[in-house]
């Protein structure tokens, strides 16, 4: 019998901790926002930052504070912003997007100033008098962007990246990436894009690229719906107004306006 | 020896000679695992000092009035449970009345559970046979001594940031030979106070 004792001296002061720490936990119980619970559990969880918040977790705070909106997680698109509305017990406006590279240049349109064979980042070779082409706005190819990319949607084919429209999620990540700034985040439903960033105009930009906007404003004159405009001497559409008549493609001689 | 000398001879030795991290090696795991920057290395200290305190004040009475003399083969698992059950409670009571302090500790406060040198200290407060007022003012040093060592280990490892190391020795390798050598650094107390 010898050995009771000791389990009863164990299991004893086991039983008045687990009561103790038990009715602890009552007492001083603090009420938990639910809504923040649930919807840090509708979040994919990916903490990629899309939203501009530290992570899923913060995000979730802040949405539930209503110091966000709930459309704002990129990964969880459409279906994350429903249940994060339905929470909230709010409409959402879906909007979503996906990442555009605003230059169809590549090694055979778009002429080389030099032939660069430093460190294969856009970044560095941007350094070098910006980059080895003739356009200084224009993508360098090395897929810096591709790199930058969580998801892995953009791909290197022939020395241009490309956006696989199916596999991104519009987090934004590649936009910084890209030491000349071409990609934007644009409307899922956008139905025409410009694809130059090319801010000179005429003849010089003609020599530098096969495919570049050289603002002659001939798209301008044929939108109907007044959603191009010529901005900085590069054709800006405006996708809420743009029908998608491509109109404006026919009009470039440049083949630099194609559908989305 | 008065007894306030007595005190100050324990805090001495609890906090240099026999320093928890760099003389007796317990608590590696957050020495390591939590030492990359500052703040958080204090943050962690402040719980353990807290923890150690409360753990000597329940553990003592515990062995002497329950566990001795016969039953002290259970000193290690009765020790393990009652300090267990501490730091839950410590952490719902932070939550509950200084939420600041409780955001601030984190994720190192449930960690404490089971960092070794908590039990180390409350065991060797047995082994030494100290009284109670004695093992408080032990294990308060040891929680200040190890606060000490977390705080220099973490100026170092801040440094080494932004060093120029080789790559081999970057990450865990370069923090091992730096805590061997902080640790080195305390073995030149070795013999002061007790």
């Amino acid at each position: 019998m010898e050995i009771w004792i000791p389990v009863l001296i164990v299991g004893l002061i086991g039983l008045i901790a687990g009561v103790g720490l038990s009715v602890a936990s009552k007492i001083m119980a603090v009420p938990v926002d639910e809504k923040q619970e649930k919807i840090r559990a509708a979040l994919p969880g990916a903490n990629c930052g899309a939203c501009g918040y530290s992570g899923c977790d913060g995000y979730a705070a802040a949405v539930a504070a209503g110091e966000a909106a709930p459309d704002k997680c990129a990964p969880g698109g459409a279906h994350a912003a429903a249940e994060l509305a339905e929470i909230l017990g709010v409409e959402v406006v879906n909007d979503p997007k996906i990442a555009f590279i605003a230059c169809k240049g590549n090694g055979e349109v778009t002429k080389l100033k030099y032939s660069y064979s430093g460190v294969q980042s856009c970044t560095a070779a941007n350094l070098m008098h910006a980059g080895p082409l003739v356009c200084s706005f224009g993508c360098i190819g090395f897929g810096d962007c591709a790199r930058a990319c969580p998801f892995g949607a953009i791909t290197l084919e022939n020395g241009r990246p490309h956006v696989s429209g199916e596999v991104c999620v519009g987090c934004g990540k590649c936009t910084a990436a890209c030491p000349k700034g071409l990609i934007s985040l644009i409307p899922k439903t956008a139905k025409m894009t410009v694809g130059c960033s090319n801010k000179a105009k005429g003849a010089p930009v003609v020599k530098a690229c096969g495919v570049s906007c050289i603002a002659c404003r001939m798209c301008e004159k044929a939108c109907e719906s007044g959603a191009i405009k010529v901005i900085d001497n590069v054709a800006v559409i405006d996708h809420a107004l743009c029908t998608g008549c491509g109109k404006c493609k026919e009009a470039c001689k440049r083949g630099v306006i194609a559908e989305a | 020896m008065n007894s306030l000398t007595a005190i100050a001879s324990i805090l001495l030795a609890a906090i240099l000679t026999n320093n928890m991290v760099l003389s007796k090696f317990l608590g590696i795991c957050p020495f390591l695992g939590v030492s990359k920057k500052t703040n958080t290395a204090f943050s962690m200290s402040v719980a353990v000092i807290l923890v150690m305190v409360v753990a000597t004040a329940v553990t003592w009475p515990i062995y002497h009035l329950v566990l001795a003399p016969k039953y002290t083969y259970l000193e290690t698992i009765v020790f393990i449970l009652v300090i267990a059950a501490i730091v839950q409670l410590i952490e719902i009571v932070l939550k509950r009345y200084i939420k600041p302090v409780y955001n601030a500790l984190g994720i190192y406060l449930p960690l404490i559970t089971t960092n070794c040198a908590v039990l180390g200290i409350t065991m060797l407060n047995i082994t030494n046979e100290l009284g109670f007022v004695e093992s408080l003012f032990n294990a308060l040093g040891a929680g200040v001594g190890f606060m000490l060592a977390m705080l220099l280990f973490s100026g170092v490892r801040e440094r080494l940031e932004t060093a120029d190391i080789p790559e081999f020795m970057k990450g865990l390798p370069i923090t091992l030979v730096a805590a061997a050598l902080v640790s080195l650094s305390f073995l030149g107390f070795a013999g002061i106070g007790g």
